[in-house]
């Protein structure tokens, strides 16, 4: 009896995959090859911030805006987020779709979480609070910094006890505005891009076969971007934040 | 013969993953992935800490790039899979970051160092 010619196993397992002449899946090369590029577009903002650092003439300086505290909570937010991406991977992996989803969407929340805390950054940068007691800044003007000093020696005339007044800090102000918002805002740019990638990725895993434990290519492409906007933080924040308040540097 | 091929093809070729047969066989478990998280939270709180030391002064600076460097490791070679990936996707990562070194320090030099 003729049986129906079917296909050999071996044939199948070709057939799923790709014949390349370096023997790799070539979008993932090319993600490779996009996140060394984006190394170096990243090493030229940080080196821009670096040379700039300290030759700003006037307005708000690192020390007077950042909060570390604060920025240290959104560094853990991102580091989690991580956490979760490669957790989503695995369960994808193993085969758990719905593990999949609740991680990828854990990813999702923190990523947007880093960028509120972003957004909340920016804004109180831009509308910075200054408040300095005139009788304060008389006994002891050695306690203010720079910044502060220029404001009182303009504000703290004959009569006034407190000064408080809108000094906000944006690209405009000097070149640590300039550079700092370049780099961390392209770098928030980035996180946009991924949360938005991870949340078209979630939906579509809600299309049948469309996410599977043999098809986890696009997440394992979105994984890496993710895991990458995490390391350039892993950069930014002492660079940037812990350097730029870092008071044991001989002055 | 042409079974053979195809054998060679299988070892050869990429799967979906992207990546060279056999190399996702030692990917790291769950916990694995949790350690590393913690790792990586344990030495950024080192990090926040040691800025408050002022008395480091330039000693802040090699200290700081160990543990950043350790903390990218840490997420390239375990989270991104570079450890367990094919060794191209590793060389060519690495290659980035060494020329975004290099564009690091040729900027510093041209900028700061030498005040062009």
């Amino acid at each position: 009896m003729a049986q129906a010619p079917t296909t050999p196993p071996a044939v199948v397992h070709q057939e799923e995959h790709e014949k390349t002449t370096t023997g790799l899946n070539h979008k993932k090369l090319l993600m490779w090859a996009f996140l060394a590029s984006d190394c170096m577009f990243f090493g030229t903002l940080i080196a821009t911030y670096l040379v700039y650092k300290g030759k700003s003439k006037v307005g708000a300086l690192p020390e007077d805006v950042f909060s570390i505290p604060v920025t240290s909570v959104s560094t853990f937010v991102l580091l989690m987020s991580s956490m979760s991406m490669v957790l989503a991977y695995a369960a994808l992996r193993r085969g758990s779709l719905k593990g999949f989803r609740i991680w990828l969407l854990s990813t999702i929340l923190l990523g947007s979480t880093f960028l509120g805390f972003q957004v909340f950054e920016f804004y109180e940068f831009v509308n910075h609070e200054v408040t300095i007691d005139c009788h304060e800044f008389a006994a002891n003007p050695d306690g203010f910094s720079p910044f502060e000093a220029g404001i009182a020696g303009d504000e703290c005339t004959e009569g006034v006890d407190e000064y408080e007044g809108t000094h906000g800090l944006t690209p405009r102000t000097n070149l640590f505005g300039t550079t700092f918002f370049t780099l961390t805002g392209l770098h928030g740019t980035h996180v946009t891009i991924g949360v938005i990638w991870l949340l078209g990725l979630f939906f579509y895993s809600f299309k049948k076969g469309a996410v599977t434990p043999a098809r986890h290519l696009d997440t394992d492409l979105a994984a890496l971007y993710w895991h990458f906007v995490d390391v350039v933080w892993i950069i930014i924040f002492p660079v940037v934040y812990l350097f730029g308040v870092f008071e044991g540097f001989p002055t | 013969m042409a079974t053979e091929q195809m054998t060679d093809d299988h070892t050869l070729a990429a799967g979906p993953n992207g990546a060279a047969e056999g190399s996702h066989s030692e990917h790291p478990t769950p916990l694995t992935y949790f350690k590393v998280a913690m790792t990586l939270v344990v030495l950024t709180i080192l990090e926040v800490v040691l800025f408050l030391i002022d008395a480091l002064s330039y000693g802040i600076i090699p200290v700081i790039a160990i543990l950043s460097i350790a903390k990218f490791a840490l997420v390239g070679l375990f989270y991104m899979h570079l450890r367990f990936d094919h060794r191209l996707f590793y060389t060519m990562f690495v290659v980035g970051l060494f020329l975004a070194l290099g564009v690091v320090f040729a900027i510093m030099g041209l900028f700061s160092w030498f005040d062009v």
